[in-house]
């Protein structure tokens, strides 16, 4: 099981590639169908993001634990133009240049922890992680297994 | 020697070089005593009283399928027929009541009953002794650790199947008749809780085909915006899947306080008591009077 | 194949076989649009069963198919939509306004029968 997962993101076929690897990985991090499909879908939207306004960029998937979650990170990141007013990005009704947004605020709405980082002229990145609470079986097998 | 306690897998039997001669001396002596070991076994089971909450006759069967497919699995080096052996077993007796530390110490038993036999048997050549003991005690020890795994991945599984039963009968979806469900949700209605809610609630769709919703709240304990925007996106989600929801069990005082909060009930239809609510999804789903296309999914705002 | 669309009576079934990329779903709608047009269709049916994510893309492009045909004279429902790609629309906020959703293919005819007998399609 992978730790980590990087997709390139270069062309309009990357994507399909991109929403197929996450939901592998959240697959084998034991996360539900449903939660793999937020995950997917989130994903979708950003790496589209990097494919229509600036070409090139790379997803790094993830995965992290803490005593209590397992949880997958999503980092986004390109070398593009970088957006104006992130602030207005990430909110509802921002249409931007193409009219058509960013599809942030429904990234952010399916996620648990979203964060966005864009300079003019240095890029953007985002970082956005899905977590999920194991219960008690699961802890005790992954205890068991490792122990 | 990592067991994999995820299904099905084998346990490979890590033994030193196991001398094929020597192996087959083993496991012919296992064989030609087989009556004498068994008895012996048992005996011992029943000093220790494991397996109580069985009869003999029953622990008698058992004991023999348990010897034969640990001989086979020394034979082979392949555990593959006894943990699926041992799978089974777990799957009789544990609802009888059998516990963890009664397999694995009837187990345990039975390696001791057989190395004992083994020095008997040959104690007065200590060196051949000594090289029989080597290709039993790691080939032993892992039966008894693949029989164990067996048993504990039983129970996992039964816990794991009644936790999912517990899960559905909490958020029973009822099918009154064709193509209508009825949700009626009870108690705290939590983000966790609506979430699988909501996917119990898409799943019956799916499966019974259904028209129409009615989800009942009268049981629900507190009403506040949270709640209600689970309540919306079960509603807005069903329509996805071509069902009209009904909402019931909302009182209008209640239904008002939504809207004052800016929650928008205004496409969901909602009916104030159960039994209206029915009546209201028998004349969706009844519907073929033109004019009026009630009984398809309105587009939804 | 990404998607078998058939003609069927007055109807037009296009069913989406994997998921397709961004330029496949563009090349679908104009494709659709000729068909509608050609076969004079009076109902257009897309199913997504296979769809394991439907994204504001997807979203746009669906709302525009149905625009689209509405204009040739056709009323489009979707089918197929998976629970968990529900959940993720709904979550996400995706407005597949003024579009119909059916369970399958038989609801979607059974809900297109009704509409196209009645002679004109909903205001909307």
């Amino acid at each position: 099981m992978p730790d980590e997962v990087h997709v390139t993101i270069g062309a309009d076929e990357d994507l399909v590639s991109a929403r197929a690897q996450a939901r592998a990985l959240a697959d084998q991090l034991g996360f539900s169908r449903t939660d793999a499909t937020l995950i997917a879908t989130a994903i979708s939207e950003i790496a589209r993001n990097i494919v229509v306004h600036v070409g090139q960029g790379e997803i790094v998937l993830r995965s992290m634990e803490d005593e209590r979650r397992r949880g997958l990170v999503v980092i986004a990141q390109d070398a593009g133009p970088g957006i104006r007013d992130v602030e207005a990005a990430v909110r509802d009704g921002y249409a931007g240049r193409t009219g058509l947004g960013l599809g942030l605020p429904g990234a952010r709405r399916l996620m648990d922890e979203f964060e966005i980082v864009s300079e003019p002229e240095r890029g953007t990145t985002v970082t956005m992680t899905k977590w999920r609470i194991p219960d008690e079986l699961e802890l005790l097998r992954e205890r068991r297994r490792s122990g | 020697m990592e067991p994999d306690d995820s299904d099905g897998t084998k346990v490979p039997i890590t033994a030193p070089a196991v001398d094929p001669d020597l192996l087959h001396e083993l496991v012919n002596h296992l064989r030609e005593n087989r009556e004498a070991l068994r008895e012996e076994w048992v005996r011992r089971i029943t000093e220790a009283k494991l397996l109580s909450v069985m009869e003999p006759d029953e622990i008698f069967s058992e004991v023999t399928a348990v010897y034969d497919n640990y001989v086979t699995a020394l034979e082979t080096g392949s555990v593959e027929t006894l943990q699926e052996y041992a799978r089974d077993l777990s799957e009789r007796i544990i609802p009888r009541g059998v516990e963890t530390d009664e397999v694995l110490g009837i187990v345990l038993l039975l390696r001791d009953v057989l190395a004992r036999s083994l020095f008997v048997n040959y104690q007065r050549d200590p060196e051949l002794l000594h090289r029989i003991l080597d290709s039993y005690e790691p080939a032993a020890n892992s039966i008894a650790v693949t029989v164990g795994v067996s048993f504990v991945d039983e129970r996992e599984r039964i816990i794991r199947e009644q936790q999912e039963s517990i899960r559905e009968l909490s958020t029973p979806v009822l099918q009154v008749r064709e193509r209508l469900l009825i949700l009626p949700i009870i108690g705290v209605l939590d983000s966790a809780r609506a979430r699988q809610l909501t996917e119990q609630l898409l799943a019956a769709i799916r499966d019974n085909r259904a028209r129409v919703v009615v989800i009942d709240v009268t049981g629900v304990a507190t009403i506040d915006m949270t709640v209600a925007n689970h309540l919306v996106q079960a509603v807005e989600a069903s329509r996805l899947m071509g069902a009209s929801a009904i909402l019931t069990g909302l009182s209008s005082r209640i239904a008002q306080t939504l809207v004052d909060l800016g929650v928008d009930l205004g496409t969901i239809k909602t009916v104030g008591d159960l039994e209206g609510g029915l009546e209201e999804a028998e004349r969706l789903l009844g519907t073929s009077a033109p004019g009026l296309d009630e009984a398809s999914p309105r587009p939804f705002q | 194949m990404s998607v078998a669309i058939l003609h069927q009576g007055e109807y037009v079934i296009a069913s989406i076989q994997s998921d397709l990329s961004d330029r496949e779903i563009m090349a679908l709608r104009d494709d659709l649009a000729t068909r509608v047009g050609e076969q004079r269709a009076r109902g257009l049916i897309v199913d997504v069963a296979a769809l394991d994510v439907i994204d504001s893309f997807v979203a746009r492009a669906l709302r525009s198919i149905a625009e689209t045909a509405r204009m040739r004279g056709a009323e489009t429902v979707i089918v197929g939509i998976q629970p968990d790609v529900a959940i993720a629309m709904v979550q996400f906020r995706l407005n597949l306004e003024p579009l119909r959703a059916a369970l399958d293919l038989d609801e979607a005819v059974r809900i297109l029968d009704r509409l196209v007998k009645r002679g004109s399609p909903d205001a909307g």
